[in-house]
């Protein structure tokens, strides 16, 4: 029912929508959003010289407007949910009330093995329940209570780290120092995050805190691990988050290509494969947005290089691996090419199967920080075109490369509001919605197939050539899928 | 290569192929993680005494909780008003998590707006926030009334919603006559079900203040935070019409979180009418179907002369007598044939299969009055609660709990735990065995510790579908409890008996 009106025939419908949006906003409102909104467009021969597609020309990065339902999370959602949360064998305290863990317990899907509640905490919801009499006395000696009966009660945890919600940074209280004290004490490692819900715009800069916080915290510790025998193939895997398996289908390739993976950020990862970081030659780096900061840091501080890849969909994915192995030798060269060989036949089979049933099928996609453009070629892979896409919270360098992968004439939303998405999708009529859960319900209300692009919808994982399997099975079931034939009654279709 | 086209694997199967386990192990040799030995060790030594008592010891941290914040219960109630939109004033994160909670739960579109505060209005406060935020909200989104609640950050820089709200109003953010009704909602202080308490007796205070009411014989009731609520509700509708009562629900979230897909999106479906809400003042009683949801609210209630009652979430054969006889003793309609009808079904059926249920012991948690119902009806059926759990139950509930057991020779040896959590629960467990475990999703992980099986019948319900679209309440809801844990022990014994020529000489066609 979707594939009536296309928007690819109608180049003036973007602009058209943008303006209709911006023409329900109060004056104060609309001067501010129509800054997020816009169409992309020619990229100048600079940029066309360096591989752009399309100039993706929006502000970003700025304050939500009040009341207007904002997709956008917190500062605590992006160190807690997104950095920390998935480092397995430490304890992440949710420092304040009792919402925040609770909201966020579990529900980003960061694999992991290992025996939950004895040597693994990444599926359990440690908080500090904050009381009234905590808000007007202080924290600190709660949390050092706490430390001590997480010691106690969990001696295999690794470290601790402290997530601090909003009331922590309002109310003085010195998380740092109750930190310092207690890692004397237990001799393990104590993260203090300031990662207040408040602090920034978005949950990026949770991310950065979090980045920041490893730095201080975790890096250069004294009595940390230093006998690490190293090779000249040691490379970290830095912004993977391992959601429904991500990183362990992207690590069996860069196995397969001879590098030797010591560290995997943060999905899966333990205390040790962030301590060691250090000593790896190269970082790699899939979701740039939330852990660009401690690569820049590392490449300052310790000389490693950083490479940005992307391992969404098989052209992607050959073009990385190429990438990553002409940083290596040639033996690593040889090594890419014959398993980007390897998977061919299975690139080919997933492409005979499905490409015929999503060739031409258009893609609106609003998620994070890395995802609107990272996934554009998987969809391109399959013959599928991206509409419109947009960032919950990525910054003017996000939108600076999204311009190599959407083409011009694209649809582009920042910090999109529920208002505006429902108009856009409303009028755009996508044949397919990659969003999250808020979204989720009201796009497939109005009969558009719909797939959850933060947590792979319970599925995954989409990463690698295995994953893009598990992908393209996914778009065609949720795009052809009968349900979306029964919307109408009968009798209501023929009276229409 | 485990991948090929013709049989895809997902997640669960594709990293148990040997490419991935040994992938998995080299990868173990970077982790670091304790030997094996250790942890098993450790492991055992959590499911001891021993550790229990260390468990029990804990004065400051919380492990698993079973409960949310005030916020959540606020925007709950407030989306079974009609066309009422929830703005919380504060932070922008918990906005965006009371929405994913409620979607993941009804599978629902769950629309809610924020203040978005950001670190100057941290120390400027946030009135800006609230005049451009109800502005916004109003025009963008058509709400007949926006209900304001708070987020913690709000609360602890001490925010005053009434002079907020009057200057928005002053501003033209809204006209002067817009519904704005509000509620300080502190995270730190109570749960959920407290926000519930505060955001209703908000929106009745806003709508009541001033008034002198005339009792029409109308019953205003109040169903409390519920997971269930939209088949609940829908059961309390019928069952008030069969009744023939002149009813009012208030905050009726049936409509809102059961929208059809036929196309098009309904922001606000149903929910209790504004007009009916102003009425509500004239109702000759309220009837609170979950005592620790409405504390101040009823207290409001019978500050207009109304008569107030509550009970413990009506499950089960009790829990419905006591539904139906209190709708009755405050209205003074019969309880109609067709109902009693229904409880002799209901017995019929606890009947025809008590000899599966007698002697059951049970794990119960959730909010303070779902574990109260719960509890009573697992009584009914010969079976015993051992271990009740409420992170958010009070002393004064564990009381009330107490004397359920001593109510029933099936309550010897039960006990209540409130204001512990998960963790602890993970504890009672492991040394006092249980039959079965009643909850939400988050009890899949002591399913798993401590192979309790787990029925589902507690907000949230995550990982299964559709539940919540189908009664617990009532003589009809309470069969359907019936049958769930029913199908739990048959499907249990099933997969016990399930081993040819093991096991399976129990494994019996009929049963």
């Amino acid at each position: 029912m979707s594939l009536d009106e296309g928007t690819i025939n109608d180049p003036t419908l973007p602009e058209r929508l943008i303006a209709e949006v911006l023409e329900a906003y109060p004056d104060k409102s609309r001067k501010r959003r129509q800054k997020h909104l816009s169409v992309s467009t020619t990229p100048d021969a600079e940029e066309k010289a360096d591989g752009a597609l399309s100039e993706c020309d929006v502000k970003s990065n700025i304050k939500s407007i009040p009341g207007v339902m904002t997709i956008r999370g917190c500062a605590y959602a992006g160190s807690k949910g997104v950095v920390w949360g998935p480092v397995k064998d430490m304890v992440h305290i949710s420092h304040g009330p009792v919402g925040c863990g609770q909201y966020s317990w579990s529900q980003r899907r960061n694999y992991y093995i290992g025996n939950t509640g004895v040597d693994s905490f990444v599926t359990m919801q440690f908080t500090s329940d904050f009381q009234e009499r905590d808000i007007v006395f202080g924290g600190d000696k709660k949390l050092e209570k706490i430390i001590d009966e997480i010691d106690e009660l969990f001696p295999l945890a690794k470290g601790i780290s402290i997530q601090s919600e909003c009331p922590i940074g309002l109310i003085g209280d010195d998380i740092e120092a109750v930190s310092r004290k207690k890692k004397k004490e237990t001799g393990k490692t104590i993260v203090p995050v300031r990662c207040e819900g408040f602090r920034g715009v978005s949950q990026s800069l949770g991310h950065h805190i979090a980045n920041d916080a490893i730095r201080d915290w975790v890096f250069n510790q004294e009595g940390a691990e230093d006998k690490f025998e190293t090779t000249p193939y040691d490379v970290n895997v830095i912004g993977d988050y391992n959601i429904g398996g991500d990183a362990w289908s992207s690590r069996i390739l860069l196995e397969e290509i001879g590098l030797r993976v010591v560290g995997n950020w943060s999905g899966d990862a333990t205390l040790a494969e962030m301590e060691r970081a250090p000593k790896a030659k190269l970082n790699l780096i899939h979701c740039y947005r939330s852990m660009n900061y401690i690569c820049r840091y590392m490449e300052e501080k310790y000389n490693i290089p950083w490479v940005e890849y992307n391992f969404f969909g098989p052209s992607q994915i050959a073009a990385s691996l190429r990438k990553i192995a002409a940083l290596f030798d040639e033996t690593i060269q040889a090594n890419a090419e014959r398993v980007i060989a390897k998977y061919q036949p299975l690139v080919d089979a997933i492409l005979a199967k499905y490409k015929p049933r999503l060739e031409g099928k258009t893609v609106m996609l609003y998620v994070g920080g890395l995802r609107p453009r990272h996934v554009v070629n998987a969809y391109d892979d399959l013959g599928m075109v991206i509409t419109g896409t947009g960032y919950e919270f990525a910054h003017s360098d996000d939108y600076q490369r999204t311009g190599h992968y959407v083409r011009e004439g694209t649809l582009i939303y920042d910090d999109v509001t529920g208002y505006e998405l429902e108009r856009f999708i409303e009028g755009m009529r996508p044949d397919l919605v990659g969003s999250g859960i808020k979204e989720k319900y009201p796009v497939q209300k109005m009969g558009i197939p719909f797939r959850q692009m933060h947590s792979w919808d319970y599925s995954g994982p989409y990463h690698g050539y295995d994953g893009f399997a598990i992908f393209a099975r996914d778009m065609d079931l949720a795009i052809n899928n009968p349900v979306w034939g029964l919307f109408k009654a009968p009798w209501k279709k023929e009276a229409a | 290569m485990p991948q090929s086209v013709d049989k895809i694997l997902d997640h669960a199967p594709l990293f148990r192929e040997p490419e991935y386990k040994e992938m998995l192990a080299r990868k173990a040799e970077f982790e670091n993680m304790p030997p094996v030995e250790q942890v098993t060790q450790i492991a055992d030594w959590t499911k001891s005494w021993d550790y229990r008592e260390k468990n029990f010891a804990r004065e400051s941290l919380s492990v698993n909780p079973a409960k949310a914040c005030q916020p959540l219960g606020a925007v709950f109630v407030a989306s079974g008003f009609e066309r009422t939109m929830s703005f919380v004033h504060g932070s922008q994160g918990c906005v965006a998590y009371y929405r994913s909670h409620l979607s993941r739960h009804f599978k629902e579109p769950s629309s809610a707006v924020s203040s978005s505060m950001t670190e100057d209005a941290a120390v400027f406060g946030g009135l800006n926030n609230m005049v451009d935020g109800l502005a916004n909200t109003y025009k963008l989104y058509s709400p007949k009334m926006i209900a304001v609640s708070t987020t913690c950050m709000a609360e602890v820089i001490g925010d005053d919603l009434n002079a907020f709200i009057a200057t928005a109003k002053e501003k033209e953010s809204v006209p002067a006559d817009f519904d704005v009704p509000f509620a300080h909602t502190p995270a730190f202080v109570g749960s959920h079900v407290t926000g519930y308490d505060n955001m209703l007796k908000g929106i009745l205070e806003h709508f009541w203040k001033g008034k002198t009411a005339t009792p029409n014989g109308s019953l205003n009731i109040i169903p409390g935070f519920d997971g269930f609520a939209v088949g609940n509700n829908r059961e309390l509708k019928r069952v008030l019409d069969l009744m023939g009562v002149d009813y009012t629900i208030l905050s009726d979230v049936s409509d809102q979180f059961d929208t059809p897909s036929d196309g098009e999106f309904r922001m606000y479906d149903g929910g209790t009418p504004i007009e009916a809400t102003k009425n509500a003042v004239n109702a000759s009683a309220t009837l609170s179907l979950q005592e620790y949801c409405t504390p101040k609210t009823l207290d409001y209630a019978a500050s207009f002369g109304q008569k107030t009652k509550s009970l413990h979430y009506p499950i089960g054969v009790g829990g419905t007598d006591d539904l139906l006889g209190s709708i009755s003793e405050l209205t003074g309609k019969p309880v109609p044939e067709a109902l009693e009808l229904e409880r002799g079904r209901l017995v019929d059926a606890m009947a025809d299969s008590q000899a599966w249920l007698h002697g059951k012991t049970y794990a119960i948690y959730g909010d303070p009055d779902f574990v109260y119902g719960m509890a009573r009806f697992v009584l009914e059926t010969g079976g015993e609660p051992k271990h009740c759990l409420a992170t958010n139950g009070s002393k004064a509930w564990e009381a009330q709990m107490q004397e359920l057991f001593d109510s029933s020779p099936f309550g010897a040896g039960c006990k209540a735990w409130g204001g512990r959590d998960l963790w602890h629960m993970r504890s009672l467990l492991a040394t006092e065995e249980v039959d079965l475990l009643i909850g939400n999703s988050y009890g899949k992980y002591l399913e798993r510790d401590t192979k309790t099986p787990l029925i589902r019948l507690m907000f949230p319900i995550f990982d299964r579908h559709h539940h919540h679209r189908f009664p617990v309440w009532g003589y009809q809801g309470g069969l359907r409890v019936l049958v769930t844990i029913l199908d739990k022990i048959f499907d249990c014994l099933d997969q016990d008996t399930i081993e040819p020529g093991v096991t399976d000489y129990s494994f019996d066609l009929t049963r």
